[in-house]
């Protein structure tokens, strides 16, 4: 056994190795301090790690082009795909667009670099009511970069005009009984328990075991009334028929319903109990390359033009509110709408993570879906 | 086939029926695919009337354009590594013994069984320190991008490769090599000439294997890429995110054609050289 | 470059059992060789990842997600007896058995009729099996969910044929046509190998015995084409268990499988430790499963 066993033995001594190095390497390097980076300072290429189709890559090599420089786009589906590659080390990108929740995961786990706001001299034209965000309060790490929320679409051409605005409509059959096989919920966890929770009075973020079962039984009686859990398509199964009622976020919803011969047939809204508000942020990787170009990139995004590009572009809602005036008059009507939010703004609560608690949350959905 | 052997009457209906109907079943969703990457409708299902514009689309998207020749660059590099490894693999295991030889067997299944998020996982963990390591001891600068995601997708063909090699290997008997060997050839002639002809087909097989398994990786690609080095199965997979459109269709079948382009290529250069692999 | 090998040379002296050792050895010193670039890659690529994902079965979630690599337990490890994890495991193993069955039922006879057609036409014909595969699998996947929607081509072509409107979409059926789509030419590319390669002289050796086709199948073919059924079925089911696009988009994520198990304890829930003990225990589950299979099939291993 002797060749193979030196072989295992030196593969072993090798791994040992590496996991030394790694264990060594899970102490958040020294918090990183902010990079010091004059305005409009460009320190190399820009690698930007964003959402798909979240920016158009025609304004991004807009700035390459206008700062001499080249730029990169690569794109993640989800936070927690994300984090990880960013969180190891060396990942290589400049700038990245976490969420809310995800910001707070990131800064404890020293992922983020610090702004450093001399360097985003545009980022006074962010609204006030963006500001001091509980994920992040002073901002030292994060800056918004659109925000959402997520309620429910209908199709007022099969439920009619008048409709409850409550999250009974997907969770009660006395309400929504007839439409049994087209009604759809996202599958997400902390998303679709929430829609319980506040469906049933509770906060989105409770760590109350109680009420989490609580959410968890009445998504496992609304299982079997489903067309599927589904968080791509959510849009797309509404507008084609598959689904009546649409569980969603507001800026896919209200892209797909233009897309349509009659926008008008579906209607979104924020059930009076309450929806999620979410919102996406720029922000910095630890070991981010090029800091000074990261930064101009932002502050260059933080525009009232850019601002409005940006918006006009994905249809989500700006928190810039130098870019307010030049919004597309859809998009306007749409965010104005004071019928949207059923419960009014103080009915909309951010995700935040619950820490420990938080694996209840994927448990108890993996259960309620049997 | 001789005749006194090829399957009669019925049994042969079934045999061609079930032959046409696994293609039409293959097909289905790919006439779908392409038929409705020229609909004008931005959704897929709902028929819009004849247009170019998702292929316009995809022309003018720089981002697309660069995904695809990285996609075809992994894949062609890594079958083409993984291919020669899993052969060696494959012989190896077949017609010899030596010490290790089951533990290497065992490993060779790990690939193929091991769920794709937790290799994905474990890649992106190896490369964050890997590079660290070897940066140190060689002075470089590596770091993730094409030299990882071929790495990563190379470990996993490797083991594909040598199955399909295996099972045209397993129970053929090497009178054959044996006989070359007496008339006095050299091994690497009796191989080359006797074995290989031979085993071509599961070569084949293993390649055509290796480049779809390397075409299709999303989460594994997804954890080890680098900025600049997005593949188009990520970046489709990042798209269909933001809803799906004909876009995608478009995407699809050009990339359907550059690997159908890929492998006629390839046909062609065989029988150019003569063609060791057609018997 | 000499055409004769070096040992011809002793080819006049006496085989001793020395020399019979000797010539073992260096066999089996060529087999190592053989072995060698491939085995050193995997340890390096593969094997070494491993231990490292091995090792985060045994840390703990910390409560930011990460993970904690000091203290180790087996927590993740006691987390794998719960109820629903036995459900999912049940509900997996029998779908990806379901599908691998189908896979063989159908692919065995299409790998024979792709075998036994012309030389010239049958490349071409193995090629044109693979080219399909050459989207996108999500595409795929996609393109199905379209077939199977309500107003799709299929609930078109039921109600044309008079046996209603049909949808199968979020449907388990979907599920499974789904998987068995994606996994069929892993089951036909090691059986038209496997099976290509079979002297038809013992099929017509079998015939001039008397054999009907039944008998020649059985009692030829197969057991000659084993090694491809068993390849192929490793190739079709141990994916087939991990599998959670497909349930996802085809089933409408309605049930929790396997894969989308794992997935979500990576993903979702940023939960390393319980992620990496899940894909361990499967892992060692499949690897002892092949194992069974194999010394069943009266192959090596």
């Amino acid at each position: 056994m002797k060749k193979t066993h030196w072989f295992r033995l030196l593969a072993g001594l090798f791994g040992f190795a590496l996991l030394a190095s790694a264990c060594g390497s899970d102490d958040p390097s020294s918090s990183s301090a902010a990079a010091a980076c004059e305005p409009g300072q460009i320190d190399g290429d820009l690698a930007l790690y964003n959402w798909a189709e979240y920016i158009d890559e025609e304004q991004l090599f807009a700035f390459a082009d206008e700062h001499g420089i080249s730029a990169s786009i690569d794109s993640y589906d989800s936070n927690e795909a994300m984090q990880p590659i960013v969180s190891e080390g060396n990942s290589g990108f400049d700038v990245i667009v976490p969420s809310d929740y995800m910001v707070s995961v990131m800064i404890a786990a020293g992922s983020l670099m610090p702004l450093n706001y001399d360097a985003i001299p545009n980022s006074a034209n962010l609204m006030s009511d963006m500001q001091n965000l509980y994920f992040d309060p002073d901002g030292a790490y994060s800056l918004p970069y659109q925000w959402g929320t997520t309620g429910i679409a209908v199709n007022t051409e099969a439920i009619g005009e008048d409709f409850p605005r409550t999250w009974g409509l997907i969770f009660d059959p006395a309400i929504s009984g007839e439409f049994d096989g087209q009604i759809q919920l996202l599958n997400d966890p902390r998303e679709t328990m929430g829609a319980a929770l506040h469906y049933l009075g509770y906060s989105n973020n409770t760590t109350d075991m109680d009420e989490l079962n609580e959410a968890r039984d009445l998504v496992a009686a609304t299982a079997s009334r489903l067309a599927a859990f589904n968080t791509d398509s959510a849009d797309e199964f509404l507008t084609s028929g598959e689904t009546v009622i649409a569980h969603g976020y507001s800026g896919d919803m209200f892209v797909q319903a233009l897309e349509t011969e009659n926008p008008a047939q579906y209607v979104y809204f924020v059930p009076e109990e309450g929806g999620t508000l979410w919102i996406d942020n720029f922000s910095i990787a630890h070991d981010a390359p090029h800091p000074c170009t990261a930064h101009t990139f932002i502050n260059w995004m933080y525009s009232g033009e850019q601002g409005a590009a940006l918006t006009n572009w994905n249809y989500y809602n700006t928190p810039n509110e130098a870019a307010v005036p030049f919004l597309d008059e859809d998009l306007l009507d749409f965010v104005n709408d004071p019928t949207v939010l059923a419960g009014g703004v103080d009915s909309l609560e951010s995700l935040q993570d619950t820490g420990d608690f938080e694996t209840n949350y994927s448990d108890a959905f993996v259960e309620a879906k049997g | 086939m001789s005749s006194a052997v090829e399957p009669r009457g019925w049994t042969k209906a079934m045999l061609h029926a079930n032959g046409w109907m696994v293609y039409l079943f293959f097909y289905a969703p790919i006439l779908l695919l392409v038929i409705f990457s020229f609909s004008a409708s931005r959704n897929v299902g709902t028929w819009g009337g004849w247009t170019l514009d998702w292929y316009r689309e995809f022309g003018d998207n720089q981002s697309a354009r660069n995904a695809l020749s990285d996609s075809l660059k992994v894949a062609v590099f890594s079958t083409v590594v993984s291919v020669v490894l899993g052969t060696m693999a494959a012989l190896s295991l077949e017609r010899f013994t030596f010490r290790g030889k089951q533990v290497f067997d065992a490993l060779l299944y790990l690939p193929i069984i091991i769920p794709d998020v937790t290799m994905a996982v474990m890649m992106l963990l190896f490369f964050s320190q890997f590079f660290d390591v070897i940066n140190m001891v060689f002075g470089l600068n590596m770091r993730k991008g094409f030299n990882s995601i071929v790495a990563s997708h190379i470990a996993f063909s490797i083991s594909f490769v040598s199955v399909v090699v295996r099972a045209r290997l397993a129970g053929m008997d090497n009178k054959m090599e044996e006989a070359a060997l007496d008339l006095y050839a050299t091994r690497w002639k009796a191989f080359r000439h006797v074995t290989l002809p031979q085993i071509s087909p599961g070569i084949a097989g293993g390649a055509l294997l290796a480049m779809t398994l390397s075409l299709d990786d999303v989460v594994i690609t997804q954890f080890v890429a680098g900025p600049g080095w997005t593949t188009l199965p990520v970046y489709v997979f990042g798209l269909i995110r933001k809803g799906v459109t004909p876009l995608i269709n478009a995407i699809s079948v050009v990339m359907l054609i550059a690997s159908m382009t890929l492998v006629v290529l390839s046909l062609v250069l065989e029988r150019a050289r003569g063609g060791t692999g057609t018997q | 470059m000499t055409m004769v090998d070096e040992s011809v040379k002793d080819v006049g002296v006496e085989a001793t059992p020395e020399f019979e050792a000797a010539a073992i050895r260096q066999e089996s010193q060529r087999g190592f060789l053989l072995a060698l670039p491939s085995y050193a890659y995997l340890v390096l690529f593969f094997v070494v990842p491993l231990v490292i994902v091995v090792v985060y079965s045994f840390a703990t979630r910390n409560q930011f997600g990460g993970t904690d690599l000091s203290g180790w337990n087996i927590d993740s490890y006691a987390k794998l007896g719960e109820p629903i994890v036995r459900a999912i495991l049940f509900r997996s193993v029998w779908l990806a058995l379901i599908t691998t069955v189908i896979c063989l039922m159908i692919g065995y006879p299409f790998a024979y009729f792709l075998a036994t057609r012309s030389q010239r036409i049958r490349n071409v014909m193995l090629v044109f099996v693979m080219i399909p595969f050459w989207t996108n699998f999500l595409v795929r996947n996609y393109a199905w969910r379209v077939i199977l929607g309500n107003d799709g081509p299929f609930t078109k072509t039921t109600e044309f044929l008079g046996l209603g409107e049909h949808e199968l979409l979020f449907s388990q059926t979907a599920v499974v046509l789904g998987l068995v789509y994606g996994f069929l030419p892993f089951m036909i590319l090691p059986l038209y190998a496997s099976i290509e390669r079979i002297d038809t002289g013992l099929l017509e050796a079998s015939r001039d015995l008397y054999a009907n086709g039944w008998q020649s199948f059985r009692r030829v073919l197969l057991p000659l084409s084993t090694p491809g059924v068993i390849a192929g079925s490793i190739l079709c089911f141990v994916p087939s268990l991990g599998a959670y696009v497909t349930p996802e988009i085809l089933g409408g994520a309605k049930t929790t499988l396997l894969g989308s198990y794992i997935v979500t304890q990576f993903l979702t829930a940023r939960n390393w430790p319980l992620g990496a003990s899940l894909s361990f225990v499967l892992m060692a589950i499949m690897l002892s499963a092949t194992l069974v299979y194999f010394r069943k099939g009266g192959q090596t291993l």
